[in-house]
């Protein structure tokens, strides 16, 4: 018997009973619907994720001090010792696969313009190189300081659009001073904008110094002044604790806590540091160089501060990758468990099927006895019937993928979230939709299969 | 005997139905032959086993035991589905109850059982075959209507057509007219003669009504499961058997 045959009668049918027919296939198209909505929109949202990830620098590594050397550990080691300035330019020089570097000195506290004022986010103390390591090429208006203003500690910055818009109300702040903690900065500069990151904070609520300036003038100064207004007492963050700002109010002198050993004081020529950072920005030569370069990071951090080979390291090396995975890990789980529900309710519309495919092969038992007298062997009427239910499902499931593509697509159009085709889920609720018809029609097909001819002829 | 051997013939065929552990013997021990090209009436009360013999002769079901010949074929060895392409080839079966496809229409009804033939027919001549076969049991003007559109002679006519689409050499009917008025049942019963002496269709009929045997060559009579009655030589034979 031919396919196109096959495919006519069961279509003959089907088109019987067209009500039941549509009636018996809605638990596939919700099923089919449902599958193609959850992987557009899942899909639409990973990728999402993964372009702010990447508008974040991709290749970043973050390194941070560790929590031995700031937290005071009993064991003595290394605890003195945090990042440095020294570090940041050993890692430059020491580590291929890293393309650029930026130390950070982080501040926060009140920043004037004439009778406005306002907290940003971020006050970061870097170098010219921060803006190559956040891939933040653009400048919106004047000039970056320079490694001249870093070396002289200048009372420069540059500013992001939101302080801008906050402080100038469009008034180009370039040339003008802005007071912060005080202290008189000259704004060389305006940050092209960058927009939310994908935690929602805002990247252009920034301003930008030399970190020499930061260290020595605000966060130095920021102890000593207590009469600040109350959004600005906090100390410049949380990694950099008392320990490390009371070295740089008390150069010259040794750590005050914990005291170091004469041992470690000879085995450690260098342990005593005047000058810590909070953090290394450090960007990898490619993506695929990540692990290379945290390595090589690991390697002369390590030797650098003379850690043996059975401790701890006294810092911390954070990469995108992990933020990536534990970000697509939120958005994948959630677009698992719904495809979960997805597929329960294609299995629900599979025993559906199966249940009309039987009450059908009982009401054309006669049909069935009249086909076998006239020469339909078993293998002819199981073929029928699981034709039919093949056809209900694969008709179930295009309806479903017009559904659910409608469905994601008035999801973006009213609720704005990003959704992104996905011919594989297409191609997968094809299969899927006719191996649920081929499974849930068998049984049926096979009981019609095999009746008996005088039997089947005879049932009322 | 043996030298020649007849389209159809039944040796000693044996029929018991199981009920409840209980034996129903229902044929007792058939012998008959019949020629090509005869046209042979069944008759014998309700419950003699005409519709068994039938079902057995019509290949669509087994005896319990003996011998069934058809063409120099023993059918009783034959698979299922070996007996579903002999049925499809070489036998057309005529029910009481017409039997068509409810929501189909006259020409679909004929052409279906072309749908399971071992040779590929294309779909057009299919269509010309069917047509041309209603044309014969005079539905040429019909071809379109569903079974709940035609009078009941006429939903036996297109059974008639569905049952000579492929050709067969033998038609079975069951009772064809039973449900049938006298009238309607006179045309149905002046086409089997026409079909056995035009086209030399071998015809084996059911009927209870001795005005229908009365078109028939010979008339074989069964009772409680044994041939009584039939032309001379096919009594005896049976007879001479056991
Ligand atoms: N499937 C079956 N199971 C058990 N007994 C059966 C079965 N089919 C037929 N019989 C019995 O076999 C006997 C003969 O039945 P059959 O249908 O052959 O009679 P018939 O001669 O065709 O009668 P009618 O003229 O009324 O059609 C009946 O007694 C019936 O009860
Ligand atoms: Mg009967």
């Amino acid at each position: 018997m031919k396919i196109h045959r096959i495919l006519r009668t069961a279509l003959q049918a089907l088109q019987r009973n067209p009500m039941r027919a549509m009636l018996t296939t809605l638990g596939i198209v919700i099923g089919v619907g449902a599958v193609i909505a959850m992987m557009e929109i899942g899909n639409g949202s990973s990728a999402a994720v993964q372009k702010s990830i990447a508008s974040m620098g991709a290749n970043t590594i973050l390194v941070l001090p560790g929590t031995a050397a700031s937290g005071g550990v009993s064991f003595g080691f290394g605890t003195s010792i945090t990042l440095t300035p020294q570090d940041y330019e050993a890692i430059l020089r020491e580590c291929p696969a890293v393309s650029s570097a930026a130390p950070v000195v982080r501040a926060r506290t009140q920043v004037v313009y004439g009778n406005h004022n306002w907290v940003p986010n971020t006050i970061f103390g870097t170098t010219p190189s921060f803006l190559e390591v956040r891939n933040w090429t653009d400048m919106a208006d004047g000039e970056f300081f320079t490694e001249r203003d870093v070396l002289n500690a200048n009372k420069v910055c540059v500013l992001g659009q939101t302080i801008v818009r906050e402080l100038f109300q469009g008034e180009s702040p370039v040339g003008k001073e802005i007071r912060i903690k005080n202290i008189s900065f000259r704004v060389v500069g305006v940050l092209a904008s960058k927009g939310a990151n994908m935690m929602g904070m805002d990247q252009d609520d920034i301003v930008l110094a030399p970190w020499t300036t930061i260290k020595y003038r605000v966060a130095g100064s920021m102890l000593t002044s207590t009469n600040q207004s109350s959004s600005s007492t906090t100390s410049s963050s949380d990694t950099s604790t008392s320990v490390n700002t009371l070295n740089t109010l008390y150069p010259g002198q040794t750590s005050l806590y914990p005291a170091q050993s004469t041992t470690q004081a000879a085995d450690n020529p260098i342990s005593v540091r005047f000058t810590y950072i909070d953090q290394i920005l450090v960007n990898a030569a490619s993506s695929s160089e990540i692990p290379a370069a945290i390595r090589q990071i690991t390697a002369t951090l390590r030797e650098r501060h003379h850690i043996r080979e059975n401790e701890d390291d006294d810092f911390n090396i954070r990469d995108m990758t992990e933020m990536t995975k534990m970000l697509t890990s939120t958005t994948s789980l959630m677009t698992n468990l719904l495809l979960c529900v997805a597929l329960i309710s294609l299995l629900v519309g599979g025993v559906g099927i199966m249940n009309i495919m039987l009450v059908s092969v009982t009401e054309r038992t006669r049909e069935i006895g009249l086909r076998m007298a006239v020469g339909a062997r078993a293998r002819d009427i199981l073929r029928q019937f699981l034709v039919e239910s093949v056809v209900l499902c694969l008709v179930g499931g295009g309806v479903g993928i017009l559904l659910g593509h409608g469905g994601s697509y008035l999801v973006q159009m009213f609720l704005h979230w990003p959704i992104q085709n996905s011919p594989g889920a297409i191609a997968a609720a094809v299969i899927v939709s006719a191996g649920v018809g081929i499974i849930f029609g068998y049984y049926p097909a096979w009981r019609a299969s095999r009746l008996d001819p005088i039997e089947a002829l005879r049932y009322e | 005997m043996d030298d020649f051997m007849a389209l159809i013939e039944l040796k000693h065929i044996v029929k018991t139905y199981r009920i409840a552990d209980m034996d129903v013997p229902v044929l007792k021990g058939v012998s008959i032959q019949i020629d090509t090209g005869e046209l042979v009436a069944l008759m014998g009360s309700s419950g003699s086993g005409k519709s068994t013999l039938m079902n057995i002769l019509g290949c669509l079901d087994r005896p319990t035991s003996g011998e069934y010949w058809f063409n120099q074929q023993e059918i009783a060895q034959l698979s299922a589905d070996e007996r579903a392409i002999l049925r499809n080839r070489s036998m057309g079966f005529v029910f009481q109850s017409f039997n068509l496809l409810p929501r189909a229409s006259a020409l679909e009804n004929v052409t279906m059982p072309l749908s399971y033939s071992a040779t590929y027919i294309s779909d057009r001549e299919a269509r010309q075959r069917a047509s041309e076969m209603l044309s014969r049991v005079g539905l040429k003007d019909r071809m379109d209507h569903e079974p709940s559109q035609l009078s009941g002679g006429q939903q036996q006519r297109v059974a008639i057509a569905r049952a000579l689409i492929n050709r067969p050499p033998v038609l079975f009917a069951d009772e064809p007219t039973g449900n049938l008025d006298s009238h309607t049942s006179n045309e149905v019963l002046q086409m089997f003669e026409q079909l056995n002496q035009e086209d030399g269709i071998t015809i084996i009929l059911v009927t209870h009504d001795a005005a229908v045997a009365r078109h028939a060559q010979r008339v074989i009579r069964i009772a409680d499961g044994l041939i009584v009655d039939g032309d001379a030589d096919s009594t005896l034979e049976a007879a001479g058997k056991k």
